[in-house]
């Protein structure tokens, strides 16, 4: 009978362990990234995410032995000293012997802890003589990389989390399976496998962090502050990371995406990015026609507002609609360039001074043509705001 | 004994004669230091309910990925009223609470040092507590900056941020006219012989705890100021737009925050250091270097506070200093446990339900402790800092530590404060459905941090789903273990309701509180005892 139970028990306990590892969330693991069930750090793609993991185990080690031994002696106080089994307390109450040697000896384990983890200290702050410096810049909420000096210097990229990706999560991961959701950008940072890469990161509006696990890395990115920190990735490979500070209502949706590869794909990737933006830096006297202006205006919508704003424009909770709003249908354009420029209501909606000119025109153009039903081309208007956009539409 | 508690003879005379307090005018004017003792453990097991129940809307909400329940940004003033009720609606006021009741039976004086002011200091609360409550009915919401408050996400608040504000202002004075009446107390009122060095260690934890709070709460209080000119007077002190520094507002709040953790332990190691004698029938082992470790974490704490900043990126200097100086914390922490089971090492030991939750916070709480010795390692905090593992790190600490310590003495004084015994069967139930629960809830935490979960997100990859379940299932259990508890255990023996308790129902306990009847008279000590030598008994 209790052999029958218990078998049945011990049933039900694989069927439930057996549905909640496979049920629902059939992700694999992902590499550069979490995996399931982890149960430790993610595996270190450099010597110092090595050297940290080496310290973490070095630690839990020291840590379990001093917590079952003196454990051990608490449990075996418990089982052999109880007044159910007849034991007669004893009177000792003071040992300075005893007392001087349990605050030594933690002191003397306490210091050869402190050593190898001040090595590591050490290392990880060198930030000197590094093969390519790139900023990164945190905003509210999506990251700029800034290349700064070695190859690929000029190179500046904006990387945001994967649209759809962020809808996902609205609509509650149903039936989602992604390996890589929510750490899925349009941009990754790419640098260059085996080159010290030097981290400088500040940020626009409030803090953020800039952490990749797999790299050994995090530092805060303060806004009005230039803080570093640095990286040299051993192996080719995507590694992903995430904010690691609350930076407001997306916090969870501005993930890193380190994309580490050879020297060779790097150099090809510097050629096609500089190409590229040789080709995107628009001719300041090209005056633009309304179909054309309009298609760009929709990709500047999709990669920078829609999140907030939705695809209709209508907005939702905190946020307000555009859709009707004053400031949209205000017949100058320039309100609406001023509140992209600067921002409004305390930086909920921030500024997009990061925005080249072109772009800026073209949204406003876009949202005049489809919610105020007008063809207004932003053009000249601009130049009455602090900074004169240089675009031109007919 | 009558004679020491009442010169008149009648204790129940002698209350006639000041006209004892009816009705709600017992409580709203209360200046017993029991009565408002009382008051204030009702008060903070409400804000742990109110708490506990933004906690579950967390726990739901991370149970799998997406959004299901709330929207990012509820989700963030969930988090950051969750710890802001916690800390200072629940663990302080609890903490002081306990000081009420216990500190004067436990010197031997009548009642507190200042009774209106101790009137004042708990019915300031219940505004800041109606304020912090409800600043989800605001305009925009509850403050949803992380109980830590940075700047200059707080400059981006909605008004609620400044209600706040003035709620934890409220708080803060709360507490210091609190310690300032706890420390006369202790060091006018004691009776005669009971010198410093034979105070109840409880009241020494306290001593030291309420020179932690007046160091500390006005540097809070000068925090959240400057978050308030920086909002709305054109001052720019964190403001990097106006040249401010948003890192001089951690400097600052980490000067309060990290005494402010040991505010919210050291009482509960004073607790302990009464629980585990008393069950082992035996002295506690080590009485001085008690008083000389919990001093020594007291001073370690002021040097300490910037091992919460290290991904704030500081010279390498400041990093080795306050690593080191962290580290330091753990040898007077170890003194304790080593005295501890010391304490209990060939005792005579019995496992009724305050010995039973002294045993499982020492157990628990140095897996905190040491989750705290490897965060301090700044190289391993580069992985961990701002993930869960500091989640599971300081609810290893608060919950299992100080909660646990409280649960004990609940269980231990419940006999004193109600006069009647609580269910022991019922306590062993809420014991063990805790303690299960608690891990279940917060083990799981530790491989997500380690793996890379970062704390405060509303959704999360994929792979971090199973761990996620686990603790949500948990962290529900726990709930409802909190919520047995008060209904059968803490109701009842507050109806009285129980096996009439004894004046000392514990065979080894020691100290003047149960040298007096129980429940303990209205009125208590009139008269200043006279004790034995060791000052643990009233002798005549």
């Amino acid at each position: 009978m209790k052999n029958n139970l218990f078998q049945k028990l011990a049933s039900a306990l694989l069927f439930v362990s057996i549905w909640a590892s496979t049920a629902a969330w059939a992700v694999n693991d992902l590499p550069g990234g979490p995996a399931n069930w982890q149960l430790n750090l993610q595996p270190g793609a450099t010597k110092i995410a090595q050297e940290q993991g080496w310290l973490h185990w070095f630690m839990l080690i020291i840590c379990t032995v001093i917590f079952v031994v003196v454990f051990g002696v608490m449990f075996y106080s418990i089982w052999k000293h109880r007044k159910s089994v007849g034991h007669k307390p004893a009177s000792f109450h003071e040992s300075v012997k005893v007392e001087i040697a349990w605050t030594v000896i933690p002191f003397i384990i306490v210091i050869l802890m402190a050593l190898p983890a001040t090595k590591a200290v050490v290392a990880q702050k060198d930030t000197s003589n590094a093969d390519l410096t790139i900023k990164a810049t945190g905003y509210q909420w999506k990251w700029g990389y800034d290349y700064i000096k070695g190859e690929g210097e000029g190179i500046a990229i904006i990387s945001t989390l994967d649209n759809e990706h962020r809808n996902m999560s609205n609509n509650g991961a149903k039936g989602v399976d992604i390996d890589d959701y929510l750490l899925k950008v349009d941009h990754p940072l790419v640098v260059p496998v085996n080159k010290k890469v030097r981290i400088i990161t500040t940020a626009n509006d409030v803090i953020h962090a800039f952490s990749v696990p797999s790299l050994g890395v995090k530092q805060d990115a303060i806004p009005g502050f230039v803080r570093d920190t640095w990286f040299r990735a051993e192996m080719v490979g995507d590694f992903h990371g995430q904010c690691q500070e609350l930076c407001g209502k997306e916090h969870a949706y501005m993930p890193i995406h380190v994309k580490v590869v050879s020297a060779e794909d790097y150099a090809a990737w510097v050629a096609v990015e500089q190409k590229k933006m040789a080709a995107k830096m628009d001719d300041p006297s090209k005056v633009w026609t309304l179909p054309d202006i309009l298609q760009r205006g929709e990709k500047v919508y999709a990669a920078n507002c829609v999140a907030c704003h939705q695809p209709n424009g209508k907005g939702g909770g905190a946020i307000k609609a555009l859709d009707g709003s004053a400031v949209v249908l205000n017949s100058e354009a320039g309100k609406e360039i001023h509140v992209l420029l600067n921002g409004q209501n305390n930086n909920s909606m921030p500024a997009w001074k990061q925005l080249s000119d072109t772009d800026i025109a073209a949204v406003i153009s876009l949202h005049q043509k489809q919610l105020v039903k007008q063809d207004r081309p932003a053009g000249s208007a601009c130049r009455s705001q602090g900074r004169p956009l240089n675009a031109t539409v007919e | 004994m009558s004679a020491v508690l009442d010169p008149h003879g009648n204790v129940h005379g002698h209350d006639d004669h000041h006209g004892a307090p009816h009705g709600w005018q017992r409580w709203v004017f209360a200046t017993n230091h029991k009565d408002i003792g009382t008051l204030y453990l009702l008060f903070a097991f409400t804000m742990l309910i109110i708490g506990g129940v933004l906690a579950l809307l967390i726990r739901a909400e991370l149970f799998q990925p997406g959004l299901q329940l709330v929207n990012p940004e509820l989700f963030n003033q969930l988090t950051t009223m969750h710890g802001l009720i916690m800390v200072f609606g629940a663990i302080m006021p609890a903490f002081v609470g306990f000081a009420n009741w216990m500190i004067p039976l436990q010197i031997g004086a009548a009642d507190m040092a200042f009774a209106r002011m101790n009137n004042f200091s708990f019915w300031l609360m219940i505004p800041a507590a109606v304020i912090l409550s409800t600043s989800f009915f605001q305009p925009g919401g509850a403050p949803a900056a992380g109980w830590t408050l940075y700047a200059p996400l707080t400059l981006q608040m909605g008004p609620s941020m400044d209600s706040g504000i003035f709620a934890l202002h409220l708080l803060g004075a709360s507490s210091i006219m609190g310690s300032i009446n706890i420390i006369v107390t202790i060091l006018n009122m004691r009776a005669p012989g009971m010198t410093l060095m034979k105070m109840p260690m409880f009241v020494w934890t306290w001593l030291i705890t309420a020179y932690l709070l007046i160091a500390v709460m006005p540097v809070l209080a000068g925090a959240i100021t400057m978050t308030l000119t920086d909002r709305h007077f054109g001052t720019t002190f964190f403001n990097p737009a106006g040249g401010g520094d948003p890192v001089m507002y951690q400097h600052i709040f980490w000067f309060f925050g990290h005494p402010e953790v040991y505010i919210m332990i050291l009482p509960a190691f004073g607790i302990i250091s009464h629980i585990i004698p008393a069950f082992a029938r035996k002295k506690l082992f080590g009485y001085a270097s008690m008083v000389y470790a919990t001093s020594s974490i007291a001073i370690l704490s002021f040097i300490v506070w910037a091992h919460h900043m290290y991904a704030t990126g500081m010279p390498v200097t400041g990093q080795l200093f306050f690593m080191y100086a962290t580290m330091l914390i753990a040898v007077p922490t170890g003194v304790k446990v080593f005295n501890w089971i010391a304490t209990m090492w060939k005792g005579s030991m019995t496992f009724e339900t305050p010995m039973l939750f002294a045993v499982g916070f020492i157990f628990v709480f140095t897996m905190g402790g040491f989750t705290g010795l490897i965060l301090s390692l700044a190289p391993i905090d580069t992985q961990v800092q701002d993930t869960y593992y500091v989640v599971a790190h300081f609810h290893y600490v608060l919950v299992a530590g100080s909660l646990y310590a409280m649960f004990a003495g609940f269980y231990f004084w419940c006999p004193k404060w109600t006069g009647v015994m609580y269910n022991e069967t019922r306590g062993k139930i809420h014991f063990w459905w805790t303690l299960i629960a608690f891990n279940v809830t917060f083990f799981p935490m530790h491989f997500l941090g380690l793996a890379g979960m970062p704390r405060r997100y509303a959704d999360y990859p994929m792979q971090f789903t199973d761990f996620n379940m686990i603790a949500s299932v948990g962290a529900f259990l726990f709930g409802f273990a909190q919520v047995y508890f008060f209904f059968f255990i803490v109701l009842p023996a507050m109806l009285g309701h129980g096996e009439k308790a004894a004046a000392k129902p514990w065979e080894a306990a020691e100290g003047l509180e149960w040298e007096v009847p129980s429940p303990a008279p209205f009125h208590t000590f009139e008269t200043p005892p006279k004790l034995d030598a060791t000052a643990t008994r009233v002798i005549g």
